[in-house]
């Protein structure tokens, strides 16, 4: 593992795994704000989606319904934190009749290219998830 | 805890960043920079309005270094540094300003 050193300290790969469907609990919520305090803190921040997890990525999500505070909203900041990293599983997209079309189109802005919108989504094979998962320093399971 | 304001009293959490959102008014915000002896100017405004505005877009309250960063997009680099910032908001622009604006505190800070 290489180290950098920042002004905080050292920075350390952080993975933030995401295995559940939005709304039906605060696993999702409360990950993706773990996720922006750890970004605020200037470490380094991915974030996985897998199984259920790739529902909460999904647009236009409606929580009027059933009452709670639709915060996929929220998902929309992770560029505005720096977080530059969001991975979701093919596989799992697949298997539920997701297409990259169905995700929200997240982006963040290049401050070095005049602000210019860039993506900030990538979908990977389970292969791939294993060597992203396996890279962290720590991985944190929501 | 709780703050009072043309006779009704609105709840606030033990830091007196107020419990729902929906009870904020310019009253209140007035209210509450007076406690701590702040004197809202048009520049402060701007902020505790564009705090309001990201919380609508986004559901959070940003960090400090995101507010920066987005203030510096929207109103200029001359605003969008911690200096101007801080002299505004001298207990942490993110902070104190969001607690203006009716929000919770900001998420990456505590």
């Amino acid at each position: 593992m290489t180290e950098q050193q920042n002004t905080g300290g050292t920075v350390k790969k952080f993975l933030y795994i995401n295995r559940r469907a939005p709304h039906g609990s605060n696993y999702a919520q409360e990950g993706l704000e773990v996720a922006l305090i750890g970004a605020a803190f200037e470490q380094d921040v991915a974030m996985a989606y897998i199984d259920d997890g790739v529902f909460q990525l999904k647009r236009d999500q409606d929580t009027s319904a059933i009452g709670s505070k639709n915060f996929s909203a929220t998902f929309r900041a992770l560029g505005d934190y720096d977080v530059r990293k969001v991975y979701v599983e093919r596989e799992s997209l697949e298997s539920r009749g997701i297409g990259e079309e169905d995700l929200m189109p997240l982006v963040y802005e290049d401050e070095d290219d005049d602000w210019e919108e860039k993506p900030l989504v990538s979908v990977v094979s389970a292969a791939e998830m294993r060597d992203i998962i396996d890279q962290a320093d720590v991985i944190l399971n929501f | 805890m709780s703050i009072e304001v043309n006779g009704k009293t609105y709840e606030t959490d033990e830091e007196g960043y107020l419990a729902n959102l929906g009870d904020w008014s310019l009253e209140v915000a007035e209210a509450m920079a007076r406690e701590d002896g702040c004197d809202l100017s048009e520049n402060h405004w701007e902020v505790v309005n564009f705090l309001r505005e990201y919380y609508d877009e986004y559901q959070i309250a940003p960090a400090v270094r995101v507010l920066t960063k987005a203030i510096g997009k929207r109103l200029g680099k001359d605003k969008g540094n911690s200096k101007y910032l801080y002299e505004l908001f001298p207990y942490g622009p993110a902070k104190q300003a969001c607690k203006y604006a009716g929000l919770p505190k900001p998420t990456g800070c505590v």
